[in-house]
């Protein structure tokens, strides 16, 4: 699992960076710079919190995939917030 | 329609999509077009026809639109969705330098329906909708012409819509949220079109001249389209070449064809070419010489850090300057931003700025942040706009690393005013 923000619901309010600053810094305008490397299960605790702590909800753990193709989100939860705006 | 049997085109006689084309600028009827091809081989039932599916996977065709997608693969994934689909005719050609989608709607429909009707047929879908720029107005009427005179022959519905005439607009997921009522921008994926696209069914959004193949792979073969190209690279491709050439204009290419030769086609240079651009205003600046001894290939164009992309080319004149030019290049890319996701908005602005800073020649220094800017700014957005123009930019600097200097020093070499056109043209 990796975190992924969905960059057009991404408002640059930069809590994800404050908060998880092991994975995610922030470019010149204050949007998020995600760590592409996995996940690991000591940090999906801390992931989840980010992502329950983003104010536009542009955060979600998305599945690893090794070919080119774009990574899909996981579980039904991400697709949800996706479906809310 | 006539039922008598056609003989099949030579394999290896070019050209293919541009055979019919009518020296009268007309487009070619119905008549003339079932004259030249024959009927199309008649659709089983209503449900994807996976066979039909095989053939075009055995063609080895790619995507024409610029990602080079196998198309045989997107169908499998369309017509494996199990639910009724619909295809998406791409002829939103928002590149200003290419013109080969509204050249083959103008002058050949029935070429581009027909192949609209096998992708239908593939997919297992009714509703076709044509999706061409608001401004491509010789297109739009040549379409809506043809679409009368077929009298729902084809037992489709055919919907023709007219695309904001934007950079972004032909961007797949964009279409699919123009046709779902929203505005033609990107939307966040997945779901990816094939998976849900207009009105959440599996949707085929693919490009003009892709389907123009189709609908000769559907009637020849696979063996027949394989007979030009190469084995990983086959078929006939049309590219646009623009700039420094005495005949400007779209030709149908072998695949592999060498620049030379196709600058050749074109009259040659019609002054000195100092580089080339390669695969539109997403693609890659060559200098002169690696470019010539190049051929027309993604095989050979990636060593060299290109891609055939959206497949124009413009032949760059030696007395203009690259480092202005791009600058009014990367201002446009960033202007035509769909304005949604933070680094491709602020970030590409940022960039044409620093660009259009070094441009004036009176900066004295690079600005020390590009680099990271570049870097950072790629892979993104919701789309491919910013890693398109980061690419452009990046092989700008490059390839004209010589005028940079001379710029950061105050001078610039170039004379002459813009040449490569930052608004699509009207009245095409």
């Amino acid at each position: 699992m990796r975190l992924r923000v969905n960059p057009i619901a991404c408002d640059g309010h930069g809590l994800c960076a404050e908060l998880f600053p092991e994975r995610v810094t922030l470019d010149d305008w204050g949007y998020p710079i995600i760590d592409p490397h996995p996940i690991t299960p000591e940090l999906q605790e801390h992931a989840r919190r980010v992502i329950d702590a983003c104010p536009t909800l542009a955060l979600a753990l998305a599945l690893i995939h090794n070919d080119s193709a774009p990574a899909v989100p996981h579980g039904p939860r991400a697709v949800q917030l996706r479906r809310q705006r | 329609m006539a039922a008598r049997r056609r003989p099949v085109p030579a394999p290896g006689a070019l050209p293919r999509l541009l055979a019919a084309v009518r020296s009268d600028g007309q487009a070619v009827s119905l008549a003339e077009h079932l004259h030249r091809h024959g009927p199309l081989p008649a659709r089983r039932g209503r449900e994807p026809d996976l066979a039909l599916v095989q053939l075009v996977e055995a063609s080895g065709l790619r995507g024409r639109g610029g990602a080079s997608f196998p198309t045989g693969r997107k169908l499998r994934a369309v017509a494996s969705a199990g639910r009724r689909a619909v295809v998406v005719v791409n002829g939103a050609e928002g590149e200003p330098i290419s013109s080969k989608d509204h050249v083959l709607l103008a002058y050949d429909p029935h070429l581009v329906l027909d192949g609209a009707a096998v992708a239908a047929a593939a997919v297992g879908a009714r509703d076709v909708f044509v999706a061409v720029n608001a401004d491509a107005s010789t297109a739009l009427t040549a379409v809506e012409r043809a679409i009368a005179e077929r009298a729902n022959a084809d037992r489709l519905s055919f919907r023709v819509v007219a695309v904001p005439d934007r950079f972004v607009a032909g961007e797949e997921t964009a279409l699919v949220n123009l046709l779902n009522g929203g505005p033609a921008k990107p939307i966040f994926t997945p779901p990816r079109p094939y998976e849900r696209g207009v009105r959440d069914a599996p949707t085929l959004v693919q490009n003009t001249e892709t389907l123009a193949h189709l609908a000769l792979i559907a009637r020849y073969g696979p063996d027949w389209f394989r007979a030009v190209g190469t084995r990983d690279e086959p078929g006939s491709a049309l590219v646009t070449l623009k700039g420094a050439v005495h005949r400007p204009g779209v030709y149908e290419i072998p695949l592999g064809l060498p620049l030379r030769d196709l600058l050749a086609w074109a009259g040659g240079p019609r002054t000195p070419i100092s580089a080339y651009l390669i695969g539109g205003y997403f693609g890659t600046w060559l200098a002169a010489a690696p470019a010539e001894s190049t051929s027309l290939l993604d095989a050979d164009l990636r060593p060299n850090g290109a891609s055939l992309g959206a497949r124009a080319i413009f032949a760059f004149p030696e007395n203009a300057c690259g480092i202005t030019e791009t600058a009014r290049l990367a201002r446009y890319l960033a202007d035509e931003s769909a304005r949604q996701c933070g680094p491709c908005l602020r970030g590409l602005d940022a960039v044409a700025k620093a660009l259009e800073h070094l441009a004036r020649a009176n900066t004295k220094h690079e600005e020390p942040r590009l680099p990271r800017w570049l870097d950072e700014i790629a892979g993104r957005g919701a789309c491919r706009h910013p890693d398109g123009a980061v690419r452009l930019v990046r092989s700008a600097l490059h390839v004209f690393a010589d005028e940079c200097a001379l710029h950061v020093r105050g001078s610039c070499t170039g004379s002459g005013g813009p040449l490569l056109p930052t608004r699509a043209r009207t009245g095409r």
